[in-house]
């Protein structure tokens, strides 16, 4: 018995000597002194304590470089150019980075450590990207398992985007979820009042974010975002549109159709909507309200298989179907889709059969 | 046993742990990454001077916590443990020193440097050293003898594998089956080095 706890203690006197050693070593030995990294060309200098990863010092600087993975090298996401300083690509970053990738210094700034001064480059509109707290001002039922999250913004109290783009919503740990995670979602509002930002959400069975959205997320509760990112937005260019979207692939458009509204815009755009019944349909009164309003534009709900007890007098079937329907040649069109990768795929195959330019193609895809 | 005597006993084992001894291809131990890490000589190299630097210093350390600890509290059952966690802090401790001074080796080292911490014949060293009942100044020859057997070994490997590049290896046997099978004739030719010391 007093060998026993003697060994253990022995052990554990012996292990945690070492690890007390190596924290001591960290910080006597992790010390990369400051270090200055210049953005676009000194557009912003920052200089920093060396020793972290690019992303994280980036991100402390409020600079937001897309990321769904929280830095673990698994996403893909937070590319950014290193035109010094960056040392030899790691064995971690070559799957998401492909030749050309490489040839132009881009790396996963997750992967690249601060050890000396950097020159780095990132896309102009992420200079721009800001973190946001607003406060959930309402949480509006839109289907049975769609919600509508009306955030007030507090701090910085306006926002400025273009119509289409999305923000990233941070979710806190909760019971069930014991870390940070960032979501994407686009923004659904008008963006006339840049005090605020709606967000459509489904719900993801065991999803993360939707999870604590749909049974934590209360009215008047703090919540912070950071963006707006995205390329999706409509074109300058006057020629008919074509929206596609389903479920929750319709938050991006009611945004591009209140700026349309906004604008006077003239030009036509017919909007196929989908759903799997009737009770996946959202928003269908406020579609009618921009068919009154807007010059051209037509709202076209399609519904797969309507429930039993459900009527319904319009289209049916799946909206890619409704789209080969409903035109023969699509030359002159530009198309827009949000939704599942699934849907996105089909409609891209349908309408490239229809003759669209794919450069005409723009869409948003939510895995 | 004088400090002399030592010494020449030091030197022979650490010659021994080269040639006769040699922990690789006489004892079969760290096979893993000598199949896997001896496509190369420039890699082979890096590990193998990672393996020489890490074993040397291990087995002296494991020495010292063996007979000033373990021994003296009659717990010498607890080797393993307590040899395997040494290890792991020691190349912990000195993948910080390379990253932060050499920023180059490390890139160099890459991955192997982590890989070491569960290389059997690190430990096998360190175990080999209880066993054979070696004094402090020879277990630093037989660690540093150890290390440089293994060196010698891969990097003989990653010589002969770069040439095979060039030779018609018969399908079924590309990769490591052709390489098992050198791994035995190399095991074979430091037999031959039995006789050197008697």
């Amino acid at each position: 018995m007093a060998q026993a706890v003697l060994a253990v203690l022995a052990i554990s006197g012996v292990a945690a000597m070492l690890a007390l050693i190596l924290v001591v070593a960290e910080r006597f030995i992790a010390r990369y002194g400051s270090c200055t990294i210049d953005i676009n060309q000194g557009t912003r200098q920052i200089t920093i304590e060396g020793g972290k990863s690019l992303l994280n010092v980036l991100t402390e600087e409020k600079l937001f470089i897309p990321s769904a993975c929280g830095g673990r090298g698994t996403c893909g996401y937070c590319k950014v150019t290193i035109r010094e300083g960056g040392g030899p690509i790691l064995p971690t970053e070559t799957p998401f980075l492909t030749a050309d990738e490489q040839e132009q210094g881009l790396r996963l700034s997750c992967q690249v450590k601060v050890r000396n001064d950097l020159v780095i480059k990132i896309p102009e509109e992420l200079l721009s990207v800001r973190e946001y707290t607003a406060v959930c001002e309402k949480i509006e039922d839109l289907t049975y398992d769609m919600k509508r999250f009306i955030l007030r913004l507090q701090e910085p109290d306006r926002i400025d985007y273009v119509p289409g783009q999305y923000v990233q919503l941070l979710c806190p740990p909760y019971p069930g979820s014991d870390e940070e995670v960032y979501r994407a979602y686009s923004i659904a509002s008008d963006p006339a009042e840049t005090g605020r930002v709606d967000l459509i959400i489904r719900r993801v069975p065991n999803g993360i974010c939707t999870t604590w959205c749909f049974e934590h997320l209360q009215e008047g509760q703090t919540v912070r975002i950071n963006g707006p990112y995205g390329e999706f937005r409509l074109s300058d260019n006057p020629a008919p549109a074509l929206f596609i979207a389903g479920g929750s692939g319709m938050a991006p458009f009611v945004s591009i159709l209140h700026q349309m509204e906004h604008a006077h815009d003239t030009r036509s755009v017919r909007y196929f909507y989908g759903g799997n019944q009737v009770r996946d349909l959202c928003l269908l009164d406020e579609m009618k309200r921009f068919e009154e309003h807007l010059e051209d534009f037509t709202f076209v709900p399609v519904v797969a298989e309507p429930g039993p007890e459900e009527s319904w007098d319009g289209r049916r079937g799946l909206v890619t179907e409704a789209v080969s329907e409903e035109f023969d040649n699509l030359a002159d069109y530009e198309a827009y889709l949000c939704g599942s990768p699934g849907m996105i795929d089909a409609a891209i195959k349908v309408l490239k059969s229809l003759g669209i330019d794919k450069a005409r193609v723009y869409y948003d895809k939510f895995a | 046993m004088s400090l002399s005597q030592e010494l020449q006993t030091a030197l022979v084992v650490c010659f021994s742990a080269v040639f006769t001894q040699n922990i690789l291809l006489t004892l079969f131990l760290g096979m893993c990454p000598f199949t896997s890490v001896s496509r190369e000589v420039r890699t082979a190299l890096g590990l193998g001077g990672a393996v020489v630097f890490v074993m040397t210093c291990t087995v002296v350390l494991n020495w010292m916590a063996y007979h000033w600890l373990l021994v003296k509290l009659d717990l010498e059952f607890f080797r393993f443990v307590l040899f395997i966690v040494i290890i792991a802090a020691f190349v912990q401790f000195v993948e910080m020193v390379i990253d932060r001074y050499s920023p180059r080796l490390y890139q160099n080292l890459g991955i192997f440097l982590p890989l070491i911490t569960v290389n059997c014949a690190i430990l096998g060293a360190s175990l080999f050293m209880v066993i054979r009942d070696y004094t402090l100044l020879v277990s630093l020859g037989w660690g540093f003898g150890a290390g440089v057997g293994w060196l010698l070994a891969i990097l003989a490997m990653a010589g002969i594998r770069q040439r095979l590049d060039e030779s018609r290896v018969p399908v079924g046997l590309r990769g490591p089956g052709i390489t098992l099978i050198i791994a035995g004739l190399m095991a074979l030719a430091f037999i031959g080095f039995s006789g050197v010391l008697g």
